[in-house]
């Protein structure tokens, strides 16, 4: 086991690499195959586009200049590090393990999604492409999307889904803001799976000039691979944070899963960390039972979606459900295909949390803590909750807080004046 | 003339491919004919007329049938066919009632090709070799799956090959040499050439990228061509079977079918007569537009 290069810096040492063999030596293959799961399922057309995005990928990657542009961005405009706070008042108030918040939500634009934003934009203008589209369910993709995009004079179309458009309408006006244009999509239930086929479209007719900025750990080879390297620098932030304050690895990671970039963004880092106990958190909406919800790993099943192989909500005939959450950024009814092959092989568990679950956590929180949390994230903590107390008070859990609650706060005043989201 | 077999006639399972694929492109060239493909989605408008109008396909002059599996999430399709999925799923339209609808097809001809189009996750929820048994079963002849490429296919061709079914491959516009050399070592009946970069029904590629794109295409294969998306009238088919082996025309008949239903989705009088005497237009367009002898 080779050492951290800090390791010597730590009050314990923990026992972590650096680089993670559990990971990137056999999973994905060559082909982007984690396991069963994973690969490029996807029309002939992209095909050697999507070869292209993998040469450049890895070009990019053993280019020192792209690192150091990639780390200044991150430092000077994104913000990074962000804190991991201490949740005090949340810690006392549940009387078990502490907890820590990484907060992802300190980010500019106020979510994860910026890390794999500057990431894609800066390879995309590396492979020369002035264009970019993507999809968006809460916004939030979309919002830092269209911030890169600005920020490198880039051109910016965002695919969302017409029921997303009104219920996250705070980030549709961001967006046109920033400059980009804002497609809404009427296919299908109007939700990010319909977002996703339709900015696949657009990317078929459109191959010659345009980069797809998918923005979650999921579609076809490289995109999972891509997509959660650039956003583990919030495990990697996660590790110096909790041994600095804590003098050791945390004993369990808490994250929320739609598509999954935010959890395996934590998660990666800490993959062969034994002993990290490592939780998923999946939106079950109305309740698993209510057949409403957005769990694909934990009531779906395998199936072959948007370029990858993973869990599906999907009916017999492998026709695609509908999934649903009140969080807009879980609402969808796949994940990527890195988590299919973390459930199969253990090491991550996956739990459900309910609409209902959920938005109890977000008034914890914001009344607690002082951080109103997106209700994606609302998810996770709405997990801590019901952990917490069960465990000693020497338990270390680091819970990530994947962005802020401000594009929510329409979807939940209607909620608490009793009125149908 | 081809070999008209007995109704009903059950198929000897051949290794080398679809027989009757190789036999209609093998004819066309004998005869120095282009041929039609037509593309309809099964169970659209709903699962009687599906099957009327698949019936009357070949009697139009239709030479190859694509039937369309429905699925909910067709990605590489335009909104004509997004529409029609849509309104077969709803017709109660699945992977196993395309099945059945070929099977019925076959009661009644057993001569003309009959190639099943979609996506790959209802066939590989159904799994592959069941699905290949049942295809094989029904008489169908080969198999395109648009999200399915030569890099991820052999866990269904595994099963197809042996049964006589072909996997299709398609070459496109961004197709480079390698990757071409590459598809066409797996293909053996035909190659599909998707004339633009777009989803089913988008503009029209230029006849001249098209006839380029043959061309180079003939360069390096001998294998029956067939050219399709974008391609909406008679003049385009004459255009495309000037060059190509055959000419596949999709989103356009879906739409003529579309034509013929009233705003709550039901049938207007004469919607299959419609829809047959525009498709005799673009067999008689394919089979009489003059080529060079011995073309390709």
């Amino acid at each position: 086991m080779s050492k951290g290069s800090k390791g010597g810096d730590f009050v314990t040492r923990p026992r972590l690499k650096t680089s993670c063999s559990y990971c990137s030596s056999s999973v994905p293959d060559g082909r982007g195959h984690f396991g069963l799961y994973g690969g490029r399922y996807i029309a002939e057309t992209l095909m050697p586009l999507l070869r292209d995005v993998e040469r450049s990928y890895s070009q990019a990657m053993a280019d020192a200049t792209f690192a150091a542009e990639m780390r200044s961005l991150l430092c000077h405009y994104v913000g990074r590090p962000t804190p991991l706070s201490f949740a005090s008042r949340l810690t006392a108030h549940l009387g078990g393990a502490k907890i820590y918040l990484k907060r992802e939500d300190l980010n500019h634009t106020g979510a994860h999604k910026i890390n794999n934003c500057i990431g894609q934009c800066l390879l995309a203008r590396r492979m020369g492409r002035k264009r970019i589209i993507a999809e968006t369910g809460a916004g939030q993709h979309g919002v830092a999307t269209a911030t890169a995009c600005a920020l490198f004079d880039m051109s910016c179309t965002i695919y969302m889904g017409s029921r997303d458009i009104k219920r996250q309408a705070p980030n549709v006006f961001r967006m046109k803001l920033l400059g980009a244009e804002v497609k809404p999509v009427e296919a299908g239930t109007g939700t990010l799976k319909d977002a996703l086929n339709e900015a696949l479209r657009d990317w078929l007719a459109s191959v010659d000039s345009t980069y797809y900025l998918i923005g979650t750990a999921a579609g076809p080879h490289p995109y999972p691979v891509m997509v959660r390297n650039f956003q583990s620098v919030i495990g990697k932030e996660t590790i110096e944070q909790v041994v600095s304050q804590e003098g050791r690895l945390p004993d369990t990671l808490i994250a929320c899963i739609g598509g999954g970039s935010n959890a395996i963004g934590l998660f990666h880092p800490f993959l062969d960390g034994e002993g990290v106990r490592l939780i998923g958190v999946e939106a079950a909406g109305h309740g698993l039972e209510s057949g409403r919800h957005a769990a694909s790993l934990i009531g779906g099943h395998v199936g072959v979606l948007h370029g990858n192989r993973t869990y599906l909500l999907q009916d017999s005939d492998g026709q695609i459900a509908t999934a649903h959450s009140l969080a807009a950024g879980l609402d969808y009814p796949g994940v990527g295909p890195e988590h299919a092959w973390l459930k199969e092989s253990g090491r991550v568990s996956y739990v459900p949390i309910t609409d209902e679950e959920a938005l109890h956590a977000f008034q914890i929180l914001t009344r607690l803590e002082g951080i109103i949390p997106a209700l994606e994230s609302s998810h996770a903590i709405a997990y801590t909750i019901k952990l917490a107390p069960t465990l000693s008070k020497d338990h270390v859990i680091v819970v990530n807080l994947s962005g802020r609650g401000d594009k929510d706060l329409t979807t939940v005043t209607a909620i608490m004046r009793g009125e149908d989201a | 003339m081809r070999k008209i077999e007995p109704f009903g006639a059950v198929r000897k399972p051949l290794v080398a491919g679809s027989s009757r694929l190789q036999e209609i492109f093998a004819t066309l060239r004998a005869e120095n004919k282009g041929g039609l493909v037509v593309y309809v989605m099964a169970a659209d408008p709903d699962v009687e007329t599906s099957l009327a109008i698949l019936r009357g396909l070949p009697r139009m002059g239709v030479d190859v049938i694509e039937l369309g599996v429905p699925f909910s999430d067709p990605l590489a399709d335009g909104p004509i066919i997004q529409r029609a999925s849509q309104r077969a799923l709803k017709a109660g339209g699945s992977l196993v009632r395309t099945l059945e609808l070929a099977r019925l097809f076959r009661t009644e001809n057993n001569t003309t090709p009959l190639i099943l189009m979609g996506y790959y996750n209802p066939i590989y929820v159904y799994g592959p070799e069941r699905f290949a048994k049942a295809a094989a079963a029904v008489g169908i002849d080969g198999c395109i799956i648009v999200d399915l490429p030569p890099e991820e296919a052999d866990e269904v061709i595994e099963f197809l090959k042996p049964r006589g079914i072909d996997f299709i491959f398609l070459a496109t516009p961004t197709t480079d040499c390698a990757r071409l050399h590459f598809i066409l070592e797996k293909s053996y009946s035909f190659l599909y050439y998707v004339s633009l970069t777009g989803t089913t029904g988008s503009p029209s590629a230029t006849q001249q990228a098209i006839t380029q794109a043959i061309r180079r295409l003939r360069q390096k294969t001998e294998l029956p061509l067939a050219v399709g998306f974008g391609i909406r009238t008679p003049e385009q088919v004459a255009a495309g079977a000037r060059v190509a082996d055959a000419v596949v025309v999709g989103s356009a008949v879906v739409q003529r079918i579309a034509d013929g239903l009233d705003t709550n989705g039901r049938q207007k009088p004469g919607l299959v007569k419609e829809v047959f005497s525009w498709i005799k237009e673009l067999a008689l367009a394919a089979h009489t537009v003059s080529r060079k002898r011995g073309c390709p």
